[in-house]
């Protein structure tokens, strides 16, 4: 099984880099995984991560796309509810590099 | 981009010059030991993993007399070879469906036939060696069960189901692949492939409703578990959770709402796909289709309708019966099941809608058919009709509508790369490539119509194309749902 090292902490990632246990993670963790794609995360990852977490701490699956764009457009603004913002700010996809970023677990399906 | 290069469009639709081994790797990731044993499979590898491979393939030969016959019939004609659009992208010979099938025919001739028996090397025959698994697992997780092969083969020989009964036969001895196996588990443990449970779906439904009332000011529903319905919809889970599927299920929820049509959705069949097909699993699949059958029952519902998938459409029109039936406590004046577009269709026919087309007038469109729908079901009661009808719906809504290429739609049509179990990002370049034939069939349509975004109804197709239309230069939400295009058109009562 691979890790990632952030300040002298291991943590134990499966074989597409998510982590495998949620509650290992930390903000470093997460910069260290965003780091691994060659980004840099700013306030408004952060606003996406923090939300990611909170509702999967609640329902136990990432938020679909709707979800998550609503949510951002009422703390954001409108004009950032959308998922071309999202996508501005996770290339690969909010669903999985943000869900990567956050520690959660690889949504799986037709997505 | 890419680790990979992305094929260049052809000229005109030449054969690729050969590339022996381009595509040789590991395959996609290997499923873990509790997604495999949460399906009645080994969990790893077993040691005496020749001889139980050969006993299942020996299983299967008596079970399926199709098997046997596609093992046996094949006379090298050569007339599947450019068929395959993951040969056609990746230009390596071991895609091609007949050196495909061949993967699986030299060890069946090794120990199913006399000649291979006794003089292997007369009849290409070959003794079930590490390296031959290792080939079944990389070359079966290339082919997207697609079918588009067998439409040109004489004898019709099936590569999808040599392709499913390979992969059963490696799940059998404990080699399944994750992405597959783990979704399965995912539908026993959950209730779909996405893993999303009852909350989550709830809190979902009930934002979308208030996204309808906010742009439309009429109040639609999107009903969840709700007993004594008419309809029960199953749809792909997908459809709940992203971008554009989610378009195309508003779509269904204000269709049902228009025509005054009761329904619900399942929390305990809150799937329609069914990827027991993929793996060949006749017994993962049967298990799937009767949580449909059980939702029916108790939701006490008259009819069964699906929404825009694929696959779950083919195990649906062609299987759900056997595996599932009778289903004799629905109303038998409607199809069991129906599809969506079925019944938009003869709502449309009927005049019970109401649709402004110049609502998409932004957009000019073509048609994706996707394989399982064009290749092994229909619709309505005309041959053809899973042709027709998604089209007249299509043009029901729409003002500027375009056909691809005619060898690329219909039962020529070309699988998006992502079906059959590759929608998986351990498979990207696989995927990426595979779809170069219909990426250049919509390049045609893009220039001489000027098409502006291709429909489709599948949930892999839009998933595979919203990943790989920027490889190709295109746009990533040029892809959208059939109902989408009817949500947008459909004109809704005003409040009482």
């Amino acid at each position: 099984m691979a890790v990632v090292t952030a300040n002298g902490k291991d943590v134990e990632v499966d074989e597409e880099g998510y982590l495998t246990d949620l509650n290992t993670w930390d903000e470093d963790i997460a910069k260290v995984l965003a780091d691994q794609d060659k980004l840099e995360l700013t306030e408004s990852h952060w606003e996406v991560i923090h939300f990611l977490r909170e509702y999967y701490n609640e329902y136990q699956i990432a938020p679909a796309v709707r979800v998550l764009t609503k949510a951002i457009g009422k703390k954001l603004g409108p004009e950032k509810g959308n998922s071309k913002y999202l996508y501005e700010l996770f290339p690969y996809g909010p669903a999985k590099q943000a869900c990567r970023f956050a520690g959660l677990p690889k949504p799986t399906g037709c997505i | 981009m890419a680790a990979f290069d992305v094929p260049p469009f052809r000229p005109y639709p030449i054969i690729p010059e050969l590339k022996p081994d381009a595509m040789k790797k590991d395959g996609p990731f290997i499923a873990k030991p509790d997604h495999q044993e949460a399906l009645g499979f080994p969990g790893k590898l077993v040691d005496n993993w020749q001889e139980k491979a050969i006993e299942k393939m020996g299983d299967l030969l008596k079970r399926f007399r199709s098997f046997q016959v596609y093992m046996d019939a094949c006379v090298k004609c050569g007339a599947c070879t450019d068929k395959c659009h993951y040969f056609i992208g990746t230009s390596d010979p071991k895609n091609m469906p007949v050196a495909r099938q061949d993967l699986l025919r030299q060890v069946y001739r090794r120990y199913f036939t006399f000649a291979g028996k006794y003089f292997p090397k007369l009849v290409g025959a070959k003794d079930l060696t590490r390296e031959i698994l290792d080939e079944w697992y990389n070359y079966y997780h290339q082919c997207s069960q697609c079918r588009r092969c067998s439409v040109f083969c004489p004898y019709g020989i099936d590569t999808a189901e040599i392709s499913m009964a390979a992969r059963e036969i490696m799940d059998s001895i404990g080699h399944g692949q994750k992405y597959c196996n783990e979704i399965i588990a995912k539908v026993y443990k959950i209730g779909n492939n996405l893993g999303l449970p009852e909350p989550a779906l709830r809190d979902t439904l009930e934002g979308l409703e208030e996204d309808i009332l906010d742009a439309t000011g009429v109040a639609v529903r999107l009903p969840i578990d709700e007993e004594g319905v008419d309809v029960l919809l199953v749809t792909p889970s997908a459809d709940f959770f992203a971008e554009p599927h989610v378009d195309g299920l508003v779509g269904y929820a204000k269709v049902f709402h228009q025509a005054g049509i009761s329904w619900t959705i399942s929390s305990y069949a809150s799937e329609a796909a069914n990827f027991s097909m993929f793996i060949g699993s006749y017994e993962n699949m049967r298990k799937i289709a009767l949580r449909i059958r059980q939702a029916a029952i108790d939701l006490k519902v008259k009819r069964i309708v699906f929404g825009e998938c694929g696959h779950a459409w083919r195990v649906a029109y062609s299987f759900l019966n056997t595996l599932a039936g009778p289903f004799d406590f629905l109303d038998p004046k409607y199809p069991v099941p129906q599809h969506i577009c079925e019944l938009t269709y003869d709502l449309i026919q009927r005049g019970a809608l109401k649709l402004d087309k110049t609502a998409n007038d932004h957009m000019k469109l073509t048609f994706h058919d996707s394989c399982n729908v064009a290749r092994a079901t229909r619709m309505g009661s005309m041959p053809g009709g899973q042709f027709v009808i998604p089209r007249e719906v299509i043009k029901a809504v729409c003002n500027h509508y375009y056909d691809m290429p005619s060898d690329t739609i219909h039962d020529g049509t070309f699988c998006c790369g992502g079906g059959g179990g590759l929608l998986t990002d351990d498979l990207m370049e696989v995927r990426v490539k595979g779809a170069l034939p219909r990426m250049e069939a919509l390049k045609q349509v893009t220039d001489d119509h000027g098409v502006t975004h291709m429909a489709a109804i599948c949930a892999i197709c839009k998933s595979q194309f919203t990943k790989v239309l920027p490889y190709y230069g295109f746009r990533m939400d040029q892809i959208v749902s059939v109902h989408q295009l009817v949500s947008n058109a459909i004109v809704l009562s005003p409040p009482e």
